[in-house]
């Protein structure tokens, strides 16, 4: 059942050189974005909660603040990012719809 | 009998909204397996994203976080930041290649990439497992509000709900499922946001309850009521668990969301990977709404809850209208236990004389907040679609997995299209019968069940499905001995940290392991499932090239379009 032919039929025209390119472009991004998820996630929000209780954002200590509403801005803005910057590499590699 | 003003609103709202389901599901009804499936593959990714938040958001998202989060202060992040931050996985990891991969469940994509019968039932197995888990606190959740606010009993409210779904999803599949979807995201988001607008509002004086909550002195005023009455202050972090645990926690729930099947099947539907990526963002924005109202709820809820309680008279206190309907439902109650008149909230629970249940948090701002009835009945009708929508998305799940993947690749791949649709439906509705058992008669340990639904997608899913796209040397006795890690040390660790409800042991059998709890265990096990996989993958032959191609396939976004139809 695998060996199906749409396998072969469907997909773009890149060669296999394109095709590592095209996916090193992906990897990066996706690199680069899962820091900034990592940062937000787990340093800002947990292992610097004890400092950031300290320091106020309005009458609220940041380190709340970024657990509890920063952490989710910041989720939401990178996946849009992601998105964008796919858009961009797909049409560099002439696959996009 | 006497008819409240609420009790009236309540009916009207839940008729109307039901009513609405109805038709959206019969004008969606479909004739082909795709349809049911995958809805055809068309759902515009806004639409998408919206009925992905409705998915996700259940029963427990609505009712009853901002409670857990209100006792837990800080350390609610964990659900927060848990929930939330698994979409940015789902988004860049996995999302866009299961797209353009085509099929119609997680395990026919496990089955194909691991060119294994085995790994498609140990996946469809998995899939069933933790979707009737959860769906059984699904069905439980409708009867609750059902009986709460319009005095029915639990099973009939079951039974109402159990109708309702198998209506739209038995005759819809999918494609009913995603549009009924998109129509409960709104009812609920609404819901949810009036009384959150109105008490920040009262308290903050701002209408946006997040710009209330830094801006206003709420939080500094809070602090200090918890520290006078000899509590922690709210915004201090890791009062409730040790960090190592809360990072742990919020690693599995993450981790747990991207791997959970009814989540990840949703994006299946767009009609290309550029609408899978997309889908996600709105998917989260729409998600967020609710999530970053939540935590100022909390906060408001608390503290409105302490000031009007708190060091008062009995008396005086049963006088507030909405403190003795609540109290009637025994979700507050008190105990004046050292006789002085007076009743205080104390940080030992054997000591404090008053108990406040989680869910009276979201249920009861509406009346807290003095809010008219009508909003009072929005609130039910916000917590029914929270649950249904759940529900719903969980029995495709089942069903998909029973009569695709089991029954259509394994048992009889000849059968047609007919045939397919009429096991679908067939298996949707006996979903629905057991998961209605199930809620009216719950095992005492559902609710253990449900909280490791998460550490079991985490422990199974994720990694396989990750590896499968990133890693072409990934292969099927990889994968298999991975999976298999993954879920008996998981489920078993599980069952010996939560002995005391599952097995009725004096003690858990193991209390933790390097202060890691059993919510938390599942990311050891996922750890284990990637070292596992990647191990035996390197000692055994490379997948065969056909495998190495449809790796290649998925990593290119073209023509996901005409991947899907078969």
């Amino acid at each position: 059942m695998s060996k199906d032919p749409k396998w072969k039929s469907s997909g773009g025209k890149m060669s296999d050189e394109q095709a590592a390119a095209y996916w090193k472009g992906n990897v990066t991004i996706i690199g680069s974005l899962l820091a900034v998820w990592f940062v937000v996630s787990f340093v800002t929000s947990y292992l610097l909660a004890g400092p950031f209780n300290n320091i106020p954002l309005g009458n609220v200590p940041l380190s709340f603040w970024m657990a509890q509403q920063g952490g989710i801005f910041v989720y939401v803005i990178l996946i849009f990012t992601y998105a964008k910057l796919m858009d961009n590499l797909d049409k560099k590699f002439d696959v996009h719809e | 009998m006497e008819v409240t003003a609420v009790e009236i609103w309540t009916w009207v709202l839940v008729i109307l909204s039901f009513s609405g389901y109805l038709y959206i599901g019969y004008s969606a009804r479909v004739r082909d397996t795709k349809g049911f499936y995958v809805a055809g593959q068309g759902v515009p990714p806004m639409a998408n994203g919206a009925a992905t938040a409705a998915d996700w958001m259940s029963a427990a998202s609505f009712i009853s976080m901002s409670g857990l989060i209100s006792s837990m202060g800080f350390d609610g992040a964990i659900y927060l930041l848990g929930w939330t931050g698994g979409y940015v996985l789902l988004a860049l990891l996995l999302a866009p290649y299961l797209r353009k991969f085509g099929k119609y469940t997680v395990p026919d994509f496990v089955g194909d990439r691991y060119y294994s019968s085995t790994a498609r039932v140990v996946a469809a197995v998995s899939a069933v497992f933790i979707s009737m888990t959860y769906v059984a606190g699904q069905m439980r959740g409708v009867g609750v509000v059902f009986s709460r606010f319009l005095g029915l009993d639990v099973a009939w409210g079951v039974v109402v709900g159990m109708v309702i779904v198998s209506f739209f999803a038995v005759l819809g599949g999918m494609k009913g499922i995603t549009w009924t979807q998109v129509a409960q995201y709104g009812v609920l988001i609404i819901a949810f946001l009036i009384p959150a607008i109105a008490i920040s509002l009262q308290l903050t004086g701002n209408p946006i309850p997040q710009l209330g909550l830094i801006f206003s002195d709420i939080v500094p005023r809070l602090n200090a009521i918890q520290v006078d009455l000899g509590f922690k202050e709210y915004t201090e972090p890791f009062r409730t668990r040790s960090m190592i645990d809360v990072i742990f926690i919020t690693l599995a729930l993450m981790c747990g969301t991207a791997g959970l099947p009814h989540v990840i099947v949703r994006f299946y539907t767009v009609p290309n990977v550029r609408g899978a990526r997309y889908s996600a963002g709105w998917a989260l924005l729409f998600i967020s709404f609710l999530y970053l109202t939540a935590p100022a709820v909390a906060v408001f809820a608390r503290y409105n809850l302490i000031d009007s309680l708190h060091g008062k008279s009995l008396e005086e206190v049963r006088q507030i209208n909405w403190v003795s309907s609540w109290e009637a439902t025994g979700l507050l109650k008190f105990d004046d236990k050292d006789g002085d008149g007076i009743i205080e909230l104390k940080p030992v629970a054997a000591e404090s004389e008053i108990v406040i249940d989680n869910d009276i948090i979201v249920l009861a701002t509406p009346e807290v907040a003095n809010l008219p009835a009508f909003v009072i009945g929005l609130v039910a009708a916000g917590g029914l679609a929270a649950a249904l929508s759940t529900a719903s998305g969980l029995l495709l799940v089942v069903s998909s997995s029973v009569a695709h993947d089991i029954y259509f690749r394994l048992i009889n791949p000849q059968a047609d299209e007919q045939r397919q649709l009429l096991v679908g439906r067939g298996v949707i509705f006996l979903a629905v019968l057991a998961a209605g058992y199930f809620g009216i008669n719950p095992p005492g340990f559902v609710a253990e069940i449900v909280a490791f639904a998460f550490g079991l997608a985490a422990a199974i899913f994720f990694p396989i499905i990750l590896l499968g796209i990133f890693d072409k040397r990934t292969n099927s006795q990889g994968a298999i001995a991975g999976m298999l890690t993954g879920l008996i040390f998981t489920a078993s660790m599980i069952i010996m940290m939560r002995s005391v409800p599952l097995l009725g042991t004096e003690t858990a059998i193991i209390s933790d392991v390097f202060g890691i709890s059993a919510q938390g265990i599942g990311v050891v096990g996922m750890i284990l499932n990637f070292a596992v996989t990647f191990v035996v993958s390197h000692l055994t032959p490379p997948p065969p090239a056909h495998i190495q191609e449809l790796v290649e396939n998925v990593r290119n976004p073209l023509g996901a379009g005409a991947a899907g139809g078969h």
